[in-house]
C-alpha cells in the first residue's frame, strides 16, 4: 500500500458525541494511526479537507456553513460515511422542524426565560440558519450509514476496518442501535 | 397432518391457520408490526411479506395450505421489508434517542432485525399533536404507525372503542372517541388491553418514565425474534 489512508471527520449540527464514540475505540486508535492519516478533523485542526479516502460526517444540516462543509467533504472524499441519528434523520436538531424559524429565534434570543439583554445575533460572520434541519443524504450522496446516538465504538471500528480492508461494511442486527 | 415448507423447515398446521400462526407455533419468526395473535389479522403493515410459489403475500392474512413452498428471508423480501420500514420512519417523527419507548419498541426492534441502517426517503417531519389530557397516559401521535392494534384491542377486547383511524392515505391518523377529541375525556384506563398493546411509543404510561434504564428493556434482554413467536407475545 502506497502511503497512508487519509480520513477526514467533521461535526455539523451535532454534539460531538459521535466523535467521542470514535475516540472510544480506545487503544485501537494506536493501530489505526499506523495505517491512516487524519486530514480535516477536530483532532487535527486542519481547516479544509483535501483528497481524502474516507470522510466521516456527524450531525445534521442546520445552517449555510453545514451545507458548505458537507459539499466540501463530498467533493474531497472518495467514500462518505454518515454517522449518528442527527446525520441520518435530523435527530434532536430536527425537532425544531415543528416550529417556524422565527418562533425558534424568538424563543432562544428574545422571549426565553432568564435572558440578559435579549437581542437576535446579526453579526455578518454568523452562518445563516436554514428554514428546516435536513439529514445529510438530502444534500449530498452518502455511501454508508451508521445509526445510533452515538453509534457504538465497536460499530465504528467495524466500519473502519471493513473499509480499510476494501470490504463492504456489513452489520448484524445485534450491532445496530438507533438510540 | 397438513404441512407447509418454510425455507428448509417443514411445519405442521391446523386447518384455518395463517402462515404467520403456523410459523410462530413452530418457533419461526416472521417480522411483523400490525399482526398480534390475540386480534383479527389486519394485513396493513406489509412487513410480514413472504414468498409463496414465487408471489409475495402477507403471512398474517394468507391461510396455510398443504404443500405450500414458502420463502421468508430472501434478499428480495428483506429489501421489501426494509423499504416499508423506511417509509414508516420517514413519514412519522421517530426520534429514538429521545423516546421513552426505545428498547421496548417493536418498530425499532423489527427495523434493527431487518438490518435497516437508515431511511433513505425524504423525511416528512409532520406536525402532530401530543395529548397529555389523560391522568395515566400520554398519546403521542408523532410515533403512531396506524397499525390499529389499539383500535382492535379497545373495540374487540375492552368493548370501549376508544380509538379509530380517521382520514385516508397520507391524511390517515389516530383519533379518540370523545367530543373534544381528548383521551382524558374517554373511559380509557390502565386495565384496558389497548393500554399495553401499542408497538411504538404512541400510547405511553405516565409516571414510569425511564424507571427501566436503557439497556435493560424488553428487547435489550431478549431479542424480538425470540419474543414474538408463539406463547411469548406481549
Amino acid at each position: 500500500m502506497k502511503g497512508k489512508i487519509k480520513i477526514a471527520t467533521t461535526s455539523l449540527a451535532g454534539c460531538f458525541g459521535c466523535h467521542m464514540s470514535i475516540l472510544d475505540i480506545d487503544e485501537r486508535l494506536i493501530d489505526l494511526v499506523d495505517i491512516v492519516e487524519f486530514n480535516r478533523s477536530p483532532l487535527t485542526d486542519i481547516k479544509h479537507a483535501s483528497q481524502c479516502d474516507i470522510g466521516i460526517i456527524e450531525g445534521a444540516v442546520a445552517n449555510s456553513e453545514n451545507v458548505e462543509v458537507l459539499r466540501e467533504f463530498r467533493r474531497e472524499c472518495k467514500t462518505l460515511v454518515a454517522i449518528g441519528a442527527c446525520a441520518l434523520n435530523g435527530g434532536v436538531p430536527a425537532m425544531r422542524n415543528h416550529y417556524s424559524l422565527t418562533e425558534c429565534i424568538k424563543e432562544s434570543y428574545l422571549d426565553g426565560i432568564g435572558l440578559d439583554n435579549p437581542m437576535v445575533p446579526n453579526d455578518p460572520d454568523l452562518p445563516k440558519l436554514l428554514d428546516k434541519v435536513h439529514p445529510v443524504q438530502e444534500v449530498v450522496k452518502i455511501d454508508y450509514f451508521l445509526p445510533g446516538c452515538p453509534p457504538p465504538a465497536d460499530m465504528i471500528w467495524k466500519m473502519l476496518t471493513d473499509l480499510l480492508a476494501g470490504r463492504e461494511p456489513v452489520f448484524t442486527p445485534q450491532q445496530i442501535y438507533y438510540d | 397432518m397438513a404441512s407447509i415448507q418454510i425455507d428448509d423447515k417443514s411445519i405442521d398446521f391446523q386447518p384455518g391457520q395463517s402462515i404467520i400462526q403456523a410459523a410462530s407455533n413452530a418457533g419461526v419468526y416472521i417480522p411483523h408490526l400490525c399482526y398480534h395473535p390475540e386480534f383479527t389479522a389486519h394485513g396493513s403493515c406489509r412487513v410480514c411479506m413472504v414468498e409463496v410459489n414465487g408471489r409475495q403475500v402477507s403471512a398474517c392474512t394468507t391461510e396455510a395450505q398443504d404443500g405450500m413452498q414458502i420463502s421468508h428471508m430472501s434478499d428480495d423480501l428483506q429489501q421489501t421489508r426494509k423499504q416499508v420500514l423506511e417509509m414508516l420512519f420517514a413519514e412519522g417523527n421517530h426520534v429514538c434517542p429521545s423516546c421513552e419507548k426505545s428498547g421496548a419498541c417493536t418498530l425499532q426492534s423489527v427495523a434493527e432485525y431487518c438490518g435497516m441502517l437508515t431511511a433513505e426517503f425524504t423525511f416528512q417531519y409532520p406536525q402532530r399533536e401530543i395529548d397529555a389530557s389523560h391522568e395515566d397516559f400520554i398519546l403521542d401521535k408523532n410515533r403512531c404507525i396506524n397499525c390499529e392494534l389499539c383500535v382492535r384491542a379497545s373495540r374487540d377486547i375492552d368493548g370501549k372503542s376508544v380509538f379509530a383511524i380517521a382520514g385516508r392515505g397520507g391524511q390517515a391518523q389516530l383519533i379518540v372517541n370523545a367530543v373534544d377529541g381528548q383521551l382524558g375525556s374517554t373511559d380509557f384506563s390502565v386495565q384496558d388491553r389497548a393500554a399495553s398493546v401499542c408497538p411504538v411509543g404512541s400510547i405511553l404510561p405516565k409516571h414510569y418514565g425511564f424507571v427501566t434504564p436503557i439497556g435493560q428493556r424488553s428487547f435489550d434482554l431478549k431479542p424480538i425474534e425470540q419474543q414474538q413467536v408463539s406463547g411469548h407475545e406481549g
